[in-house]
Parts: structure tokens; C-alpha cells; sequence
């Protein structure tokens, strides 16, 4: 037995052994991952608002699918021949994935599509853009357009401190229909309560018309309807204090429940489609411009694609209230980009951020090309659109939003992983009946309180 | 008899030849350390801290894998994919066997070539692809639901993988499918083997096909089922691409697998120390059940 091992640790066996086992020794031996990235705070204020003639080329991280941030780039790179952009275009989830990596390199962007941003601010790699704040005006905006991109010290909680971001654009969500099927099911006009919409989708179930069309595969879609309905239940601070980390702030509310028993009930009922945890998000947008349901909860940035598909036969309107003329609130979100903490122009990337919201061609490529509102000072006009359109109706819901101050973030932004780790494994589980709504309430409280602690 | 001078060169020779043989090794060495040993090491050395990938690492000590090992959600996740070993081994080996056992015959002809090409395609085919060809097939409106409606049973149809009970068996279908033709080329290719004096004195013994089989193939085939086994048990615990393709782990977590949920936590939640534990038990847990295999199956060496 011995002879055995002694042969099998010969000294072959150990010319190999011995220089493995030192890489191993080397790589656990030295310090812990990760280093302190330099910090962000507050820049001196020795920022230029001028754009200079040098040639320079801004580096760009944006979202592929989305043609906007690739078109102003090009209407600028006219008006400012001697800028020019190298843009870097991925799906959504996997700049969310790699944001944090590309930041920290030595080739990070100047300006970066964000996802939630409170990590990247506690990991110190953004820019603070106080400073720009202050030498161009931007207290001009209303307060509510930029609230959701300013992160206090250390990163939390959000919704108050130094601004991180601006947006390409704000976006509103609500509810879209089919002008057909409404008319099939006697709606003459879009819902004035929580009740009507209620007996419009009753009506469309007996006419077999399917009442809702959304998605709840990869990510939940139902969560979209979810929030709709917690936004009326109960006080949209509430909600807004949630996302935002502020301390004390819980999902667990009666408010929330409620929307959660509603939409356990309107699954149960059959509004959403039977095999909606089967359905994704190109899906649903495929079977709602083929006519396979009657509303669909989802954002002004498919506006022009909705009216190229289905010219005419499509409207929008806000989620109403409990009660007729009830405030209207509305998830709507920056389509927020920021400066990396290590740009290499960080005074061109903020006036392009300036030019965005101020300069009258980039206002009409953000309506014409992106579907939202493109912000900035309320004095601004808005730009011309056809009238008629879904992109005409959002827009105006949006400026409705925004008088009635009724924008608030979306649950799923709460922290970097709520959406994937509980809302869209709870959500798949309550409409397939896995669940029950208390239950759900407090499963993404749960999470939401694991990932704080971290 | 040799001179001593020359077998003195000898000995010198065969040491150089010890040593340059090394050299030849040196390059592909180098990057097994580089691009093998070094991420190895260093996902142990991750799985000793609590890191978001970017900023200073916490030490956790053994911590996260007390986690993996108590959290209800992660030891779903790992059971998950044990559901899969009979799906993508047990199935694809036993069926394999069967097919292979007929191809057997025809395996000369141009007509055993067709065969062959046709169930060896799956493996040509991209998982990535052969996915999203199966989400359609396996939809409410797919081919599937198609043809139990076409047959009067409407009432079987049902969205396959985005429901609670189906969504897994369903996703171990597809693995099945793409792990039975590599099985049956396995296993064919061990029967041309086999002596074929072997099948002829088992037939004169008064054999049947049954009792052939158990007495000449499967003994024969030993090896072969070894590596059908192997590579089968791996790629159901190891998982990661027909599920994020076809179901993206849900609905809820019934098809998340240990693969998909370790790149979630290191990337989308950015647990680097807690997901590369996880790396480290499933290495952990494909060593435990793949070595037994190795043992039972090789062959006995004298």
C-alpha cells in the first residue's frame, strides 16, 4: 500500500503538483479582492461650461434597440463637427451587468446609460454633477424631472443629495388599447376609476376578448398593472420613500397588499393571458399589434413603434384613481445617462447633457425618435407631432404627469436585484396561484431588507 | 550486452529527453495555470469574502458556504438540477442504448448513415438556438399544443414551460433531445467493437435478442456508458444555457439550476464571494458524482 503511494507521488507526479499548489498559495495569499476606486465627492468647481474647438471623441455606452442616444449623437457631432462619438451598444441587463466593471477601467465611458445607480455611486464611479448643476442653470428644471437621479453621500438613500445623472428624455408609463377591440366591448372612452377599468375587463372577458395583454416571463410584467393599482391604494410617497431607501420605509402596506390581492383576483379571473409567465416582453408587444388583447400596461418609448404597427387603431391613457378625478400617478423615469468618474471629457459630456434638454433639434429628435418628453426648462416648447397618434396622446400625458406632479419610479429600481431575486419569482408564483398576496408582500420586503443589510 | 559507455550516454539522453519533453509542454502549460489554475484558485480565495466585484472585499470566512448549504432557495436550486440528471443522463443513456442496438444492423448502409446524421444533428445545432426553436415548439400556440389539439387532447395543451409542474420536465426534455444523438454515436461506435464472434457464440448458446444484449453489449459497452455518463451528469448539473434560453429559471424558481443562479448572483446582484462558493460546491458536487462512475465503469486493469 505504501510502495502504491509512494509510486503515485513520484517525482513526476510532484513536478506538477508542486507548481500548482504555488499559484494556488499565490493567488489565496495575496489581499483581499477589490481596491478603493478614487473617490467622486464633491469636484472642485473648476468646470468649463465652454465646449472649446479641440477634436475630441466622447466615448458612449448606450442601449442597444433604442436609436435615440446613437441619433443625437450624430445631430451633434453637426452642429459640433469637432466632437465626434464612439458609441458601445448592449441590451439593457447586461450594461446593468457590466456597468460596474467598465466604469472602474481604465476605458470608461464619458457618457453611460444607467442603471440603478446607488452602487455605482457608493463605489465612488460617477461623476458628481453638482458643479454643472450650478454653471448651467439647471435649477431652472422642475425639481420633480431630476429627483429620481440624485443620491445622497455613500450612496443612500436616493431621491435627495448630488445628481448622478441626466435623462435623454422622461418617460410615462400607462395603459395602451386597441381601438377595435374597445369599440367591440363598448368602451367610448378611457376609464375615469380603478371600478370602470374593472368592468371593462369584465366586459372584454365575456365578449372573449382578452382583457389584458402582458408579459411575466424573464422579468414581470404583471408588476407594470401591480404598481399601477399600489400607486392609487394608498400615499405615492410611500412608494417614492421605498425606492429610495429612505430608513423605515417597508413594502409591507395595506396599500400594496391590496394591489397585490387585486391582481391575484384579475388572474384568477383570466384578465391576463393563461400562460403569461410563458409570455416575454417582444412577445406581448407582437400579440398586442396583432390584436391579442385589449390594454397593455407599458411605456411612451413604444409609441412610434405602436403607431407604425397599428396607425390609427391604438390609444394611451393614464392608470385613473379610485375615485373620478383623482390624482393621477404614473411610474415615469429618467432615460438617465451619466458621466463616468473617470471620463476623460467630463466638460463635453455635460454640455451634451445640456444641449440635450435645451437645444430645439435635440427636443424633436427626442419626441420624433425616442417617444418621451425630452425635459428641460418648462419654458421650452414642445416640439410639433402629428395629431392622432399614441405619440401625441403620451405626450400629453406626460405634461398631465407632470402638472399634477404625479411621477414616481418604479418598484423594480429599488435596489440592484429586487426585480430578478423576488418581484419576478413572486409575481410568476401569485398569478399561477403558487402564492398568496400577504405572502408576496412580505417575501419582497425580505429581500429588500437582505439587500440593504449587505 | 551494452557497453557501459553507451548505456551511460543513454541514461544522459533519456534525462535530456525528460526534460525537453517538458519544454514541449511548456506553452500549453502556461496557459492551463493562466486560464485554469489561477480562476480556480482565485474563485476559492472569492468564496472566502463578501465582494460586490468592485469595491474592498469583506472577509467572510466560510460564511457563504454555511449560506449555500442552508438557504431553502439555493438548496431548491441545487436539487433542480439533480431532477435534470434523469433527464439529461438516465434518458439519453437508455434510450441511446435502445437505438444504438438497432442502428447496430443497419449501421453499414447508406440508410445507417441517415440515422446517424440525423440524431447527431442536435449537437451540430447551437443550444442557444436549439432553445428558442423549443420555446416555440413548446408555447401555447406551438407545434406541441398544435398537434395534441389536432388529436382531441385540447385539454393537455398547456403553456410547457411556464407552468409550475411541467416548466422542469419540459426543459429536461430539450436536454434529452440534444444529449441522445452524442449517447447513440457513443454507443454505436463502442458495438463495432465488440467481437462479432461474441454475438455469433451467443446466438449458438440459443440466446435471444434480450438475453444478447444484457450478455455481449452491455458488458461491451461498459466504457462508452461510462462516458455517456460522465459527460451527461456534467452537463445536467453544469446547465446554464437551455434554461436561460427557454425559461430564464422561471416561473418562480422552478428551473433555476445552480449555473444560471451563480450568474445571477455574481452579476446581477453582485455576490461575487457567495456565487463563487456556489461554483465551488457544484465543482464540489460534479466531482462527487462523476468519480464514482469513473471507478464503476473503467476497466479493471489486470
Amino acid at each position: 500500500m505504501s510502495g502504491y503511494t509512494a509510486r503515485r507521488f513520484s517525482r513526476r507526479g510532484m513536478m506538477l503538483v508542486v507548481p500548482l499548489t504555488a499559484a494556488a498559495v499565490v493567488a489565496t495569499a495575496c489581499s483581499a479582492p477589490g481596491a478603493d476606486q478614487p473617490s467622486s465627492g464633491a469636484t472642485s468647481g473648476s468646470v468649463s461650461t465652454q465646449l472649446g474647438s479641440e477634436q475630441i471623441t466622447l466615448e458612449m455606452y448606450a442601449e442597444t434597440g433604442f436609436p435615440l442616444a446613437k441619433a443625437l449623437t450624430e445631430e451633434f457631432t453637426k452642429q459640433y463637427p469637432n466632437v465626434r462619438f464612439n458609441v458601445r451598444e448592449d441590451q439593457f441587463t447586461v450594461i446593468v451587468e457590466n456597468a460596474p466593471r467598465v466604469l472602474a477601467s481604465d476605458s470608461a465611458p464619458d457618457i453611460i446609460r444607467l442603471p440603478t445607480m446607488v452602487d455605482l455611486v457608493k463605489d465612488g464611479l460617477l461623476k458628481n454633477l453638482d458643479p454643472y448643476f450650478t454653471a448651467y442653470g439647471w435649477e431652472k428644471f422642475p425639481a420633480s424631472q431630476l429627483v429620481q437621479l440624485r443620491v445622497a453621500e455613500g450612496g443612500r438613500p436616493r431621491g435627495s443629495g448630488s445628481l448622478y445623472g441626466m435623462g435623454l428624455g422622461y418617460s410615462v408609463t400607462g395603459v395602451f388599447y386597441n381601438k377595435q377591440l374597445a369599440q367591440k366591448v363598448g368602451m367610448t372612452q378611457p376609464p375615469a376609476t380603478v371600478a370602470e377599468f374593472e368592468e371593462l375587463l369584465a366586459k372584454a372577458k365575456a365578449a372573449q376578448v382578452q382583457p389584458i395583454m402582458q408579459f411575466n416571463k424573464n422579468t414581470a410584467g404583471i408588476n407594470f398593472p401591480h404598481q399601477a393599482l399600489q400607486n392609487q391604494f394608498g400615499d405615492p410617497a410611500q412608494i417614492a420613500d421605498w425606492i429610495f431607501q429612505k430608513p423605515g420605509a417597508t413594502f409591507d402596506t395595506p396599500a400594496a397588499l391590496k394591489a397585490t390581492q387585486t391582481i391575484q383576483r384579475w388572474a384568477q379571473a383570466g384578465y391576463f393571458p393563461k400562460d403569461a409567465n410563458a409570455i416575454d416582453y417582444t412577445a406581448m408587444n407582437g400579440q398586442f399589434q396583432q390584436g391579442g388583447g385589449l390594454f397593455m400596461f407599458n411605456g411612451d418609448w413604444e409609441s412610434a413603434n405602436l403607431d407604425k404597427a397599428m396607425a390609427g387603431n391604438v390609444g394611451f391613457f393614464l392608470f385613473p384613481g379610485e375615485a373620478p378625478g383623482a390624482k393621477h400617478v404614473a411610474m415615469s423615469a429618467p432615460n438617465t445617462f451619466g458621466v463616468g468618474a473617470k471620463a476623460k471629457h467630463p466638460d463635453a459630456a455635460a454640455f451634451f447633457l445640456n444641449w440635450v434638454h435645451t437645444n430645439d433639434k435635440a427636443r424633436e429628435i427626442c419626441v420624433k425618435v425616442g417617444g418621451s418628453s425630452p425635459g428641460g426648462p418648462p419654458d421650452l416648447t414642445l416640439p410639433p407631432v402629428t395629431e392622432g397618434t399614441v405619440l401625441a396622446e403620451t405626450l400629453r400625458a406626460a405634461a398631465q404627469l407632470g402638472a399634477e406632479n404625479g411621477a414616481v419610479d418604479f418598484t423594480a429600481n429599488a435596489t440592484g436585484a429586487i426585480f430578478a431575486s423576488a418581484i419576478t419569482p413572486e409575481m410568476q408564483k401569485l398569478v399561477a396561484g403558487q402564492q398568496n398576496p400577504e405572502g408576496y408582500v412580505k417575501a419582497v420586503q425580505a429581500e429588500y431588507e437582505k439587500e440593504l443589510s449587505r | 550486452m551494452i557497453p557501459p559507455a553507451v548505456r551511460a550516454r543513454r541514461t544522459r539522453w533519456a534525462r535530456t529527453a525528460r526534460w525537453s519533453g517538458w519544454l514541449y509542454v511548456l506553452p500549453a502549460l502556461l496557459f492551463y495555470a493562466v486560464f485554469v489554475l489561477r480562476p480556480l484558485a482565485l474563485t476559492f480565495q472569492y468564496s472566502l469574502y463578501h465582494w460586490n466585484g468592485i469595491g474592498v472585499a469583506r472577509w467572510a470566512g466560510l460564511q457563504n458556504y454555511v449560506t449555500v448549504f442552508t438557504d431553502s432557495d439555493l438548496l431548491r436550486i441545487i436539487g433542480n438540477a439533480f431532477v435534470l440528471i434523469v433527464f439529461f443522463s438516465f434518458i439519453p443513456v437508455g434510450l441511446g442504448l435502445l437505438v444504438a442496438t438497432v442502428v447496430r444492423r443497419i449501421a453499414g448502409g447508406p440508410f445507417g448513415t441517415v440515422v446517424r446524421t440525423v440524431l447527431f444533428l442536435p449537437q451540430v445545432i447551437p443550444l442557444v438556438a436549439a432553445g428558442i426553436a423549443w420555446s416555440w415548439l413548446l408555447s401555447s400556440t406551438g407545434l406541441v399544443n398544435q398537434v395534441l389539439r389536432g388529436v382531441g387532447l385540447g385539454g393537455l395543451a398547456r403553456a410547457w414551460l411556464g407552468e409550475f409542474d411541467t416548466a422542469l420536465p419540459a426543459v429536461g426534455v430539450i436536454g434529452a433531445w440534444v444529449l441522445l444523438g452524442l449517447c447513440t454515436i457513443l454507443l454505436v461506435t463502442g458495438m463495432s467493437k465488440i467481437d462479432p464472434a461474441l454475438y455469433e457464440a451467443a446466438r449458438i448458446d440459443g440466446a435471444g435478442p434480450v438475453r444478447e444484449f444484457l450478455a455481449v453489449t452491455l458488458p461491451g459497452l461498459r466504457q462508452e456508458i461510462g462516458v455517456c455518463l460522465t459527460v451527461t451528469v456534467i452537463a445536467a448539473l453544469a446547465s446554464f444555457d437551455i434554461v436561460y434560453i427557454s425559461t430564464g429559471g422561471g416561473p418562480g424558481l422552478q428551473t433555476t439550476v445552480p449555473g444560471l443562479e451563480i450568474y445571477r448572483l455574481a452579476f446581477a446582484q453582485r455576490q461575487v464571494g457567495l456565487a463563487s462558493a456556489l461554483g465551488v460546491v457544484l465543482m464540489a458536487l460534479v466531482l462527487l458524482c462523476v468519480l464514482p462512475i469513473q471507478r464503476l465503469t473503467r476497466e479493471d486493469r489486470g
